[in-house]
Protein backbone atom coordinates (compact mmCIF):
# COMPACT_ATOMS: atom_id res chain seq x y z
CA UNK A 1 0.00 0.00 0.00
CA UNK A 2 3.28 2.30 0.39
CA UNK A 3 3.94 2.00 -2.84
CA UNK A 4 0.43 3.14 -4.09
CA UNK A 5 1.32 6.73 -2.45
CA UNK A 6 4.61 7.58 -4.18
CA UNK A 7 3.09 6.26 -7.84
CA UNK A 8 -0.28 8.71 -6.68
CA UNK A 9 1.80 11.70 -6.52
CA UNK A 10 3.82 10.85 -9.72
CA UNK A 11 0.88 9.92 -11.73
CA UNK A 12 -0.82 13.28 -10.37
CA UNK A 13 2.36 15.59 -10.57
CA UNK A 14 2.64 17.15 -13.94
CA UNK A 15 -0.97 17.22 -15.04
CA UNK A 16 -1.42 20.85 -14.79
CA UNK A 17 1.49 22.74 -15.94
CA UNK A 18 0.18 23.64 -19.66
CA UNK A 19 -2.21 25.72 -18.11
CA UNK A 20 0.45 27.82 -16.32
CA UNK A 21 3.14 28.61 -19.08
CA UNK A 22 1.01 31.25 -21.10
CA UNK A 23 1.71 33.67 -18.16
CA UNK A 24 3.33 36.64 -20.06
CA UNK A 25 4.04 38.69 -17.30
CA UNK A 26 6.49 38.36 -14.73
CA UNK A 27 6.06 40.19 -11.51
CA UNK A 28 9.35 40.03 -10.02
CA UNK A 29 9.81 40.38 -6.19
CA UNK A 30 13.07 40.35 -6.04
CA UNK A 31 15.29 43.73 -4.79
CA UNK A 32 16.67 45.56 -7.69
CA UNK A 33 20.03 46.98 -5.81
CA UNK A 34 22.53 44.99 -4.06
CA UNK A 35 22.62 44.85 -1.10
CA UNK A 36 26.52 45.19 0.67
CA UNK A 37 27.73 42.37 2.81
CA UNK A 38 26.10 40.00 4.55
CA UNK A 39 22.87 38.51 3.37
CA UNK A 40 21.69 37.24 6.09
CA UNK A 41 19.68 40.47 6.42
CA UNK A 42 16.46 39.31 6.13
CA UNK A 43 15.98 39.22 2.16
CA UNK A 44 15.92 36.11 0.22
CA UNK A 45 16.92 36.84 -2.83
CA UNK A 46 19.88 38.88 -3.94
CA UNK A 47 21.08 39.12 -7.79
CA UNK A 48 23.80 36.28 -8.75
CA UNK A 49 26.76 38.37 -8.69
CA UNK A 50 29.57 36.01 -9.77
CA UNK A 51 30.21 33.88 -12.84
CA UNK A 52 32.54 31.06 -11.07
CA UNK A 53 32.30 28.85 -8.00
CA UNK A 54 35.63 27.02 -7.11
CA UNK A 55 37.36 24.86 -3.74
CA UNK A 56 40.19 25.59 -2.78
CA UNK A 57 42.09 23.72 0.51
CA UNK A 58 43.30 26.16 2.84
CA UNK A 59 45.21 26.06 6.34
CA UNK A 60 44.58 23.04 8.49
CA UNK A 61 43.41 21.14 5.70
CA UNK A 62 39.90 22.65 5.46
CA UNK A 63 38.69 24.13 2.45
CA UNK A 64 36.87 26.90 1.39
CA UNK A 65 34.50 27.98 -1.51
CA UNK A 66 35.79 30.64 -3.97
CA UNK A 67 33.36 32.85 -5.57
CA UNK A 68 35.05 34.05 -8.68
CA UNK A 69 38.05 35.95 -6.71
CA UNK A 70 36.46 36.22 -3.89
CA UNK A 71 36.47 33.56 -0.49
CA UNK A 72 33.08 32.79 0.69
CA UNK A 73 32.22 33.94 4.34
CA UNK A 74 29.57 33.03 6.57
CA UNK A 75 26.80 35.42 7.22
CA UNK A 76 28.54 36.22 11.10
CA UNK A 77 32.08 37.64 8.76
CA UNK A 78 33.81 34.73 9.36
CA UNK A 79 36.00 32.72 6.84
CA UNK A 80 33.53 29.85 5.27
CA UNK A 81 35.68 26.50 5.94
CA UNK A 82 34.12 23.39 5.45
CA UNK A 83 36.48 19.95 6.99
CA UNK A 84 36.55 17.81 3.97
CA UNK A 85 36.40 18.13 0.08
CA UNK A 86 32.60 16.32 0.02
CA UNK A 87 31.06 18.91 1.67
CA UNK A 88 32.66 21.36 0.09
CA UNK A 89 31.87 19.85 -3.00
CA UNK A 90 28.22 20.10 -2.26
CA UNK A 91 28.04 23.56 -0.86
CA UNK A 92 29.80 24.97 -3.93
CA UNK A 93 27.43 22.74 -6.39
CA UNK A 94 24.55 24.55 -4.32
CA UNK A 95 25.85 28.11 -5.34
CA UNK A 96 26.78 26.76 -8.57
CA UNK A 97 23.23 25.65 -9.30
CA UNK A 98 22.04 29.46 -8.61
CA UNK A 99 21.03 31.42 -12.45
CA UNK A 100 20.01 34.73 -12.15
CA UNK A 101 18.87 35.35 -8.40
CA UNK A 102 20.46 33.81 -5.42
CA UNK A 103 17.62 31.71 -3.87
CA UNK A 104 18.83 31.06 -0.40
CA UNK A 105 15.77 29.08 0.94
CA UNK A 106 17.06 26.42 -1.88
CA UNK A 107 20.65 26.40 -0.37
CA UNK A 108 20.31 24.37 2.75
CA UNK A 109 23.99 22.87 2.98
CA UNK A 110 24.96 26.29 3.08
CA UNK A 111 22.49 27.18 5.63
CA UNK A 112 23.81 24.08 7.80
CA UNK A 113 27.46 24.75 7.70
CA UNK A 114 26.52 28.53 8.48
CA UNK A 115 24.72 26.90 11.41
CA UNK A 116 27.50 25.47 12.66
CA UNK A 117 30.16 27.35 11.82
CA UNK A 118 28.53 30.59 13.08
CA UNK A 119 26.93 29.01 16.40
CA UNK A 120 24.55 32.04 16.41
CA UNK A 121 22.33 30.91 19.37
CA UNK A 122 25.97 29.81 21.13
CA UNK A 123 24.86 25.86 21.75
CA UNK A 124 26.42 23.40 23.74
CA UNK A 125 26.12 19.21 22.47
CA UNK A 126 24.67 19.12 25.23
CA UNK A 127 22.07 21.31 24.66
CA UNK A 128 21.74 20.26 21.28
CA UNK A 129 20.90 16.71 22.41
CA UNK A 130 18.68 17.14 25.32
CA UNK A 131 16.87 19.45 22.69
CA UNK A 132 16.90 16.32 20.26
CA UNK A 133 15.62 13.90 22.79
CA UNK A 134 12.81 16.02 23.85
CA UNK A 135 11.50 14.72 20.56
CA UNK A 136 11.14 11.51 21.50
CA UNK A 137 8.61 12.08 24.28
CA UNK A 138 6.21 12.93 21.26
CA UNK A 139 7.85 11.04 18.50
CA UNK A 140 5.61 10.58 15.88
CA UNK A 141 5.99 6.64 15.58
CA UNK A 142 4.72 6.14 18.91
CA UNK A 143 1.24 7.90 18.78
CA UNK A 144 -1.12 6.09 16.97
CA UNK A 145 -4.61 6.84 16.47
CA UNK A 146 -7.89 4.56 17.29
CA UNK A 147 -9.71 5.73 14.00
CA UNK A 148 -10.24 4.96 10.95
CA UNK A 149 -8.94 1.43 10.92
CA UNK A 150 -7.44 2.07 7.51
CA UNK A 151 -4.92 4.14 9.05
CA UNK A 152 -4.69 2.05 12.17
CA UNK A 153 -3.48 -0.80 9.94
CA UNK A 154 -1.08 1.14 7.88
CA UNK A 155 0.29 2.41 11.08
CA UNK A 156 0.49 -0.82 12.43
CA UNK A 157 2.00 -2.01 9.48
CA UNK A 158 4.42 0.56 8.39
CA UNK A 159 5.82 1.74 11.57
CA UNK A 160 5.88 -1.08 13.88
CA UNK A 161 8.87 -2.80 11.90
CA UNK A 162 10.85 0.66 12.23
CA UNK A 163 9.98 0.61 15.97
CA UNK A 164 11.37 -3.12 15.79
CA UNK A 165 14.43 -1.77 14.81
CA UNK A 166 15.79 0.71 16.28
CA UNK A 167 14.81 -1.45 19.69
CA UNK A 168 16.65 -4.43 18.58
CA UNK A 169 19.44 -2.13 17.23
CA UNK A 170 20.18 -0.06 20.85
CA UNK A 171 18.31 -2.30 23.06
CA UNK A 172 16.21 -0.14 23.97
CA UNK A 173 12.19 -0.11 24.72
CA UNK A 174 9.83 2.66 23.54
CA UNK A 175 6.45 1.65 23.29
CA UNK A 176 3.78 3.02 20.85
CA UNK A 177 0.20 4.14 22.63
CA UNK A 178 -3.04 6.03 21.25
CA UNK A 179 -3.88 8.05 24.50
CA UNK A 180 -2.86 11.62 24.19
CA UNK A 181 -0.12 11.55 26.82
CA UNK A 182 1.87 9.56 24.19
CA UNK A 183 4.11 6.78 25.07
CA UNK A 184 6.02 6.73 28.36
CA UNK A 185 9.74 6.58 27.50
CA UNK A 186 11.93 4.72 30.63
CA UNK A 187 15.05 6.67 31.78
CA UNK A 188 17.58 4.22 30.35
CA UNK A 189 16.35 4.69 26.85
CA UNK A 190 17.04 8.28 27.03
CA UNK A 191 20.19 7.29 28.59
CA UNK A 192 21.60 5.32 25.70
CA UNK A 193 19.94 7.78 22.98
CA UNK A 194 22.02 10.19 25.14
CA UNK A 195 25.46 8.55 25.21
CA UNK A 196 25.23 7.93 21.60
CA UNK A 197 24.54 10.90 20.61
CA UNK A 198 27.18 12.06 21.93
CA UNK A 199 29.55 10.07 19.91
CA UNK A 200 28.83 12.20 16.74
CA UNK A 201 30.45 15.40 16.73
CA UNK A 202 29.30 19.38 16.76
CA UNK A 203 28.86 19.29 13.15
CA UNK A 204 26.86 15.98 12.48
CA UNK A 205 25.04 16.56 15.49
CA UNK A 206 23.96 19.96 13.65
CA UNK A 207 22.72 18.11 11.01
CA UNK A 208 21.29 15.42 12.88
CA UNK A 209 19.04 17.72 15.00
CA UNK A 210 17.85 19.07 11.60
CA UNK A 211 16.44 16.32 10.63
CA UNK A 212 15.31 15.39 13.84
CA UNK A 213 13.31 18.70 13.69
CA UNK A 214 11.85 18.26 9.89
CA UNK A 215 11.11 14.68 10.28
CA UNK A 216 9.55 15.27 14.23
CA UNK A 217 10.90 11.81 15.14
CA UNK A 218 13.91 10.82 16.79
CA UNK A 219 13.55 7.10 15.34
CA UNK A 220 12.72 7.69 12.24
CA UNK A 221 15.89 10.48 12.13
CA UNK A 222 18.22 7.86 13.45
CA UNK A 223 16.88 5.15 10.60
CA UNK A 224 18.00 7.61 8.28
CA UNK A 225 21.33 8.39 9.89
CA UNK A 226 21.93 4.49 10.31
CA UNK A 227 21.10 3.72 6.79
CA UNK A 228 18.21 1.97 7.46
CA UNK A 229 15.90 3.86 5.50
CA UNK A 230 16.03 5.81 2.61
CA UNK A 231 14.92 9.59 2.66
CA UNK A 232 11.81 8.72 0.66
CA UNK A 233 10.67 6.06 2.73
CA UNK A 234 11.83 8.50 5.97
CA UNK A 235 9.89 10.95 4.55
CA UNK A 236 6.99 9.11 3.70
CA UNK A 237 6.42 7.64 7.17
CA UNK A 238 6.80 10.67 8.80
CA UNK A 239 4.38 12.06 7.01
CA UNK A 240 1.73 8.55 6.85
CA UNK A 241 -1.29 10.38 7.96
CA UNK A 242 -1.16 13.00 5.39
CA UNK A 243 -0.56 10.23 2.72
CA UNK A 244 -3.74 8.35 4.03
CA UNK A 245 -5.94 11.72 3.38
CA UNK A 246 -3.98 12.64 0.19
CA UNK A 247 -5.03 8.96 -1.32
CA UNK A 248 -8.14 9.00 0.03
CA UNK A 249 -9.43 12.93 -0.46
CA UNK A 250 -7.26 14.26 -3.04
CA UNK A 251 -3.73 15.55 -3.95
CA UNK A 252 -3.18 19.35 -4.04
CA UNK A 253 -0.48 20.14 -5.75
CA UNK A 254 0.62 23.24 -4.78
CA UNK A 255 0.66 22.24 -1.23
CA UNK A 256 0.84 18.87 -0.67
CA UNK A 257 3.70 18.64 -3.76
CA UNK A 258 5.29 21.44 -2.47
CA UNK A 259 5.63 20.36 1.28
CA UNK A 260 6.71 16.93 0.24
CA UNK A 261 8.96 18.38 -1.85
CA UNK A 262 10.57 20.43 0.71
CA UNK A 263 10.30 18.17 3.56
CA UNK A 264 12.56 15.60 1.70
CA UNK A 265 15.29 18.23 -0.15
CA UNK A 266 15.55 18.99 3.83
CA UNK A 267 15.76 16.15 5.26
CA UNK A 268 18.61 14.77 2.40
CA UNK A 269 20.40 17.84 3.04
CA UNK A 270 20.67 17.24 6.69
CA UNK A 271 21.37 13.13 6.52
CA UNK A 272 23.88 13.99 4.02
CA UNK A 273 25.51 16.80 6.60
CA UNK A 274 25.54 14.86 9.21
CA UNK A 275 26.96 11.63 6.86
CA UNK A 276 29.85 13.75 5.63
CA UNK A 277 30.83 15.37 8.66
CA UNK A 278 31.18 12.25 10.22
CA UNK A 279 33.07 9.58 8.07
CA UNK A 280 36.48 9.56 7.48
CA UNK A 281 37.40 7.48 4.08
CA UNK A 282 40.38 5.76 3.50
CA UNK A 283 42.11 3.41 1.22
CA UNK A 284 44.12 0.41 1.41
CA UNK A 285 45.52 -1.47 -1.85
CA UNK A 286 45.80 -4.66 -1.77
CA UNK A 287 49.48 -5.91 -3.26
CA UNK A 288 49.18 -8.96 -5.37
CA UNK A 289 51.68 -11.48 -4.23
CA UNK A 290 53.12 -13.83 -7.06
CA UNK B 1 14.88 -1.31 2.57
CA UNK B 2 18.20 -0.29 2.63
CA UNK B 3 18.77 0.30 -1.05
CA UNK B 4 16.47 0.00 -4.07
CA UNK B 5 18.27 1.57 -7.02
CA UNK B 6 21.53 -0.04 -8.02
CA UNK B 7 24.66 1.79 -8.41
CA UNK B 8 24.48 2.38 -11.83
CA UNK B 9 20.78 3.44 -11.47
CA UNK B 10 22.09 6.03 -8.67
CA UNK B 11 25.03 7.42 -10.92
CA UNK B 12 23.22 8.52 -13.72
CA UNK B 13 20.24 9.78 -11.52
CA UNK B 14 22.86 12.24 -10.15
CA UNK B 15 24.25 12.95 -13.41
CA UNK B 16 21.09 13.59 -15.31
CA UNK B 17 20.23 16.22 -12.46
CA UNK B 18 23.34 17.74 -12.75
CA UNK B 19 22.64 18.24 -16.22
CA UNK B 20 19.42 19.58 -15.50
CA UNK B 21 20.89 22.18 -13.14
CA UNK B 22 23.84 23.51 -15.36
CA UNK B 23 22.70 22.77 -18.73
CA UNK B 24 25.54 22.48 -22.04
CA UNK B 25 28.45 23.19 -19.47
CA UNK B 26 28.10 20.26 -16.70
CA UNK B 27 30.87 17.92 -17.46
CA UNK B 28 33.13 20.71 -16.30
CA UNK B 29 31.61 20.78 -12.98
CA UNK B 30 33.67 20.55 -9.90
CA UNK B 31 30.77 17.87 -8.50
CA UNK B 32 30.82 16.29 -11.69
CA UNK B 33 34.26 15.03 -11.90
CA UNK B 34 33.89 14.74 -7.72
CA UNK B 35 30.69 11.78 -7.90
CA UNK B 36 32.50 9.94 -10.93
CA UNK B 37 35.88 10.01 -9.02
CA UNK B 38 33.67 8.62 -6.23
CA UNK B 39 32.06 5.56 -7.61
CA UNK B 40 35.25 4.80 -9.84
CA UNK B 41 36.91 4.40 -6.10
CA UNK B 42 34.07 2.74 -4.36
CA UNK B 43 33.63 0.16 -7.44
CA UNK B 44 35.72 -2.76 -5.60
CA UNK B 45 35.94 -2.87 -1.92
CA UNK B 46 37.42 -5.79 -0.14
CA UNK B 47 34.76 -7.42 2.30
CA UNK B 48 35.16 -4.81 5.17
CA UNK B 49 32.30 -4.83 7.44
CA UNK B 50 33.27 -1.71 9.55
CA UNK B 51 30.73 -0.13 7.48
CA UNK B 52 26.94 -0.11 6.71
CA UNK B 53 26.45 -2.21 3.77
CA UNK B 54 25.85 -0.20 0.67
CA UNK B 55 26.93 2.41 2.86
CA UNK B 56 28.30 4.74 -0.41
CA UNK B 57 25.01 3.65 -2.47
CA UNK B 58 22.56 5.17 0.50
CA UNK B 59 25.23 8.28 0.18
CA UNK B 60 24.83 8.27 -3.63
CA UNK B 61 20.80 7.97 -3.34
CA UNK B 62 20.57 10.81 -0.43
CA UNK B 63 22.43 13.19 -2.22
CA UNK B 64 19.80 12.03 -5.63
CA UNK B 65 17.27 12.72 -3.92
CA UNK B 66 18.66 16.08 -2.67
CA UNK B 67 19.46 17.26 -6.09
CA UNK B 68 15.60 16.07 -8.01
CA UNK B 69 14.06 17.88 -4.45
CA UNK B 70 15.61 21.01 -4.53
CA UNK B 71 14.76 21.12 -8.35
CA UNK B 72 10.81 19.85 -8.28
CA UNK B 73 10.38 22.39 -4.65
CA UNK B 74 11.46 24.96 -6.51
CA UNK B 75 9.75 24.55 -9.64
CA UNK B 76 6.63 24.47 -7.67
CA UNK B 77 7.53 27.58 -6.20
CA UNK B 78 8.30 29.21 -9.12
CA UNK B 79 4.37 28.22 -10.53
CA UNK B 80 2.40 29.21 -7.48
CA UNK B 81 4.13 30.89 -4.73
CA UNK B 82 6.39 33.81 -6.63
CA UNK B 83 4.57 35.46 -8.79
CA UNK B 84 2.70 38.60 -6.46
CA UNK B 85 -0.53 38.79 -6.91
CA UNK B 86 -2.79 37.31 -9.92
CA UNK B 87 -5.91 38.72 -11.46
CA UNK B 88 -9.16 36.09 -11.19
CA UNK B 89 -8.99 34.81 -14.55
CA UNK B 90 -4.97 33.99 -14.32
CA UNK B 91 -5.58 32.17 -10.48
CA UNK B 92 -8.62 29.60 -12.20
CA UNK B 93 -6.17 29.04 -15.30
CA UNK B 94 -3.57 27.70 -12.80
CA UNK B 95 -5.72 25.31 -11.37
CA UNK B 96 -7.39 24.30 -15.03
CA UNK B 97 -11.09 26.48 -14.19
CA UNK B 98 -12.27 29.30 -16.59
CA UNK B 99 -14.49 31.77 -15.26
CA UNK B 100 -17.90 31.96 -16.04
CA UNK B 101 -18.41 34.19 -19.05
CA UNK B 102 -22.20 34.68 -17.99
CA UNK B 103 -24.20 34.79 -14.51
CA UNK B 104 -24.97 31.27 -13.78
CA UNK B 105 -22.26 29.98 -15.52
CA UNK B 106 -20.52 27.13 -14.83
CA UNK B 107 -16.51 27.07 -14.78
CA UNK B 108 -15.74 24.79 -16.79
CA UNK B 109 -18.33 25.74 -20.29
CA UNK B 110 -16.84 28.07 -22.47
Amino acid sequence: MLRNFCSHHRQFARVIWPFSLRQGQHVSSSPTHLQKANYGSGITERKKFYENVSISQGEGGLFEINLDKRKLKTPGGTLFTVPNEALATAVATEWDAQKDTLKFYTMHFTTLCNTALDNPTERTKDQMIRAALKFLDTDTICYRVDEPPGLVELQKNEWDPVLNWIEQRYNVVIGSSSSIMGPKIPEETKETFHQHLNSYNFWSLTGLEYVITQLKSVVLSLGLIDKHLSVEEAVLLSRLEEEYQIQHWGNVEWAHDYDLYELRARTAAGALFAHLSSESTAVKKKLLRD
Amino acid sequence: MAAVTSPLRACRGILREIRLMKGSGYRHTIVYKYVLDQFRRNQVTGAQYCRERMDALHTACTYQCLLTSTREHLQLHEVYHARGERDTAQMAGLVGLRLPTQPGGKGWET
